[in-house]
């Protein structure tokens, strides 16, 4: 099992997500004196006769005096089994952009939801976003259960509904859990409440401690990256030349074949370098250094690949971008595109669809696409790039957009993904496109790890 | 040679650390490496070192330094730098002072002073990436910094103009006279700072590990005797077996009292700490609820 677990939290503002995060850090004794100190001391400044645990969490001036976080923030906590690493995600709508960062490493979320409220349209989005993302397991935790006075049929309800929508976005029920949690009072996040007796499920910690995670995808066809060639051309080293990154998925092996891309060249892996010596294997998510039996032209930018199964080679595909800018996208659109280690310059020549998010439904050809709006886009791009499908490779299928005259990120982009699909019996579609046009790739399949 | 086993947390990090500086030297003209001779900023080049291996690390190293310094410290610095051929700059707050640029404040404390002669620095070296060994478990500001953390021309950090950082895909852009701070210690706590110490081996300046020295208490901290001023009149100095659990500017870095005189007492002791590090040992960060954020939004590391 993985000692480490990165995982998401996402929710409406006011659900209560910073003091879920809050409690979490609290119970598993992660805060420590001095730091639950300032939070006592900050919550009596503000009149409140119990600490609000949402100001661990809340860092930034206009966070505490809005009472919202703005921000992701990262937090780190452990315990005997595990550690973990948790973005916590701000609800807040114009916010959104901050989920899709926090989704984009994470291997679980945990989404909420008011109990009184059920599943609203901002959790249904939020877990669209989540299933787009592919982060491959979800825990609803439905908070505030105690203001339903621990109602289990209540529990029930928002639960089902939630698994009819998970279901239409791919997810398999195994990996979709339910918890009816009290953030604020603390039931069922770290210990069995007592007053949900007809609740046998794990806490949100046990669940969090025992999950199953793919840490990486080991079975994946290998995938690399070179971020920098090493040429010491030392009196010691006059001739080493090695490529260096990070594997962003599958294994290697000294004697494999592979080729470098885009430029097709082949050649076999020689040897397998790091500062504390020779490896004969590497595995996803190790930073190494590959040596080749033969002198290629391989620079910064360009892909080593498994020989027998390398990525597509294209200047021109379809993509589904998250739009996290305030300046919106138009069709023929100047932008940078940066994937794995390469960026090129490229136009999007084509806004297909847009993800509706009021009507949770598609509409076609739209003239543009703003600020937390995803969209299906043609783009074509002055080289051509090794590309993955992003369910088949979650890091060599994910790239950036980049505004060439400011720097600026713009968008995340998922090569081939589909636009979240939706059930169509939602009430929310009422009066829209039910759905999204029917071809295959707009289903969200098994969300890869 | 080794297959490659389960991959630990700590494997991780150092992967991921890794991978940052990698970037940095294949997207930046001119990196440098903030080092003080502390701890983090002591990991930050180990793990320079390795990423380039078997080229020396290309990055040349800048401290700035308050003058506050513990001599120990110093001595190790100089070390380091001599055993790795590694090239370093030394920014001088005195310098500053001496002429006019900087006025020394009322409380003696020159740990704030630094934020000027950095920037002044990454302005005439032309800095344009800048790694610090600043990790988002200290603070709740820092719980919020990216990795790759855009300063405009003014060094600024602006909360709400920072770049959603997606994956593992650092976008290092940035106009001319901006500058980019590099955190690959982001997702460490400082117990895995000390665990990846142990397991490295890293040496580090003697007094992070107990010993005697005369402290004497003041805002409820162990500060000792320097050029930075010694106890006031009605401040007594004892004799305490301490040792220091962060390094920074003297005027404002406590001891802790402690036993801990290796590596393995010092990560229990850290292990069973209901003290954060920061608030065991700098003043600075107890000046207000959001001190830290207003020193990273002027540019401070």
């Amino acid at each position: 099992m993985s000692d480490l677990l990165r995982l998401a939290t996402a929710g409406s503002v006011d659900d209560g997500k910073s003091t879920l995060v809050g409690r979490l850090l609290y119970d598993t004794k992660s805060v420590l004196a001095d730091t639950l100190d300032a939070v006592h001391r900050a919550s009596a400044d503000r009149g409140l006769t119990t600490p609000d645990l949402s100001l661990l969490v809340d860092g930034l001036r206009s966070e505490r005096e809005q009472g919202i976080t703005i921000d992701v923030a990262y937090r780190y906590f452990a315990t005997d089994k595990r550690s973990f690493v948790l973005a916590d995600t701000p609800g807040h709508v114009q916010y959104t952009r901050n989920t899709v960062t926090g989704a984009s490493t994470a291997q679980l979320a945990i989404l909420l939801v008011d109990a009184r409220k059920g599943v609203i349209e901002q959790t249904r989005r939020h877990a669209a976003v989540l299933a787009l993302l592919g982060v491959p397991r979800l825990v609803l935790a439905v908070n505030k259960i105690d203001l339903v006075d621990f109602d289990e049929t209540t529990f029930g309800r928002i639960s089902k509904e939630f698994t009819a929508h998970a279901t239409a976005l791919g997810y398999s029920p195994d990996a979709v859990v339910h918890i009816p949690v009290s953030a604020l009072a603390g039931d069922n996040v770290v210990e069995h409440s007592t007053n949900t007796p007809w609740y046998s499920g794990p806490t949100l910690l046990e669940h969090l401690e025992g999950v199953p995670v793919e840490a990486d995808p080991h079975d994946a066809v290998f995938r690399f990256p070179v971020q920098y060639v090493i040429r010491p051309r030392t009196a010691e080293h006059p001739d080493y030349r090695g490529y260096a990154g990070l594997v962003a998925s599958g294994t290697v092996k000294v004697g494999d074949e592979v080729v470098a891309l885009p430029a097709g060249l082949r050649s076999t892996v020689a040897g397998i370098d790091t500062y504390d010596g020779p490896l004969t294997e590497a595995a996803a998510g190790q930073s190494v250094t590959l040596l080749l039996t033969d002198d290629l032209d391989i620079s910064r930018g360009d892909l080593v690949a498994e020989a027998g199964t390398p990525p597509e080679v294209t200047d021109e595909f379809d993509a589904t971008l998250c739009w996290l800018s305030e300046k919106p996208l138009s069709p023929g659109a100047r932008v940078l595109v940066k994937h794995g280690a390469r960026t090129v310059q490229a136009i999007v020549t084509e806004l297909r669809a847009r993800f509706d998010e009021q009507r949770l439904a598609s509409v076609d050809s739209p003239t543009s696409l703003g600020l937390n709006e995803i969209g299906r886009v043609a783009i074509r791009t002055s080289e051509p790039l090794p590309l993955d499908g992003y369910y088949s490779s979650r890091r060599t299928g994910a790239f950036l957009v980049i505004d060439a005259a400011d720097g600026g990120t713009l968008a995340a982009g998922l090569v081939g993904a589909g636009l979240p699909v939706l059930d169509g019996v939602d009430s929310c579609t009422e009066g829209g496109n039910t759905a999204p046009s029917a071809s295959d790739d707009h289903a969200l399949v098994s969300p890869g790890p | 040679m080794s297959a490659p086993t389960q991959q630990t947390t700590l494997d991780r990090l150092e992967s991921e650390a890794i991978h940052i500086f990698r970037e940095v030297a294949g997207e930046f003209d001119r990196p440098v490496i903030l080092f003080s001779g502390g701890k983090d900023s002591t990991l930050l080049v180990h793990l320079a070192i390795k990423a380039f291996w078997p080229a020396p690390v290309p990055f040349p190293l800048l401290h700035v330094d308050t003058g506050h310094n513990f001599d120990e410290v110093i001595e190790f610095r100089d070390e380091v730098v001599a055993q790795h051929g590694l090239r370093l700059e030394v920014a001088k707050v005195q310098d500053w002072i001496d002429d006019g640029r900087l006025q020394e404040r009322p409380d003696g404390t020159r740990n704030p002073l630094q934020t000027v002669p950095l920037l002044d620095s990454i302005t005439s070296h032309k800095y344009d990436a800048v790694f610090g060994g600043g990790r988002r478990d200290e603070e709740r500001a820092r719980a919020k910094e990216r990795i790759f953390s855009l300063r405009n021309a003014f060094g600024q950090w602006e909360p709400r103009r920072q770049r959603p950082e997606l994956w593992n895909l650092y976008n290092g852009r940035h106009r001319a006279g901006e500058h980019v701070r590099v955190f690959p210690l982001s997702n460490w706590t400082e117990l895995d700072v000390w665990n990846y110490i142990e397991r490295e081996g890293i040496e580090l300046p003697s007094i992070y590990y107990s010993h005697q020295r005369d402290v004497y208490l003041r805002d409820g901290m162990w500060l000792t005797e320097g050029p930075w001023g010694g106890p006031r009149p009605e401040e007594t100095v004892l004799h305490k077996t301490i040792r220091y659990r962060t390094v920074g500017d003297g005027s404002c870095t406590g001891a802790v009292e402690s036993e801990a005189s290796d590596i393995r007492e010092v990560i229990a002791e850290v292990a069973a700490s209901r003290l954060t590090e920061r608030g065991a040992t700098r003043a600075d960060d107890r000046l207000s609820e959001a001190a830290m954020e207003d020193r990273k939004r002027e540019g401070y590391f």
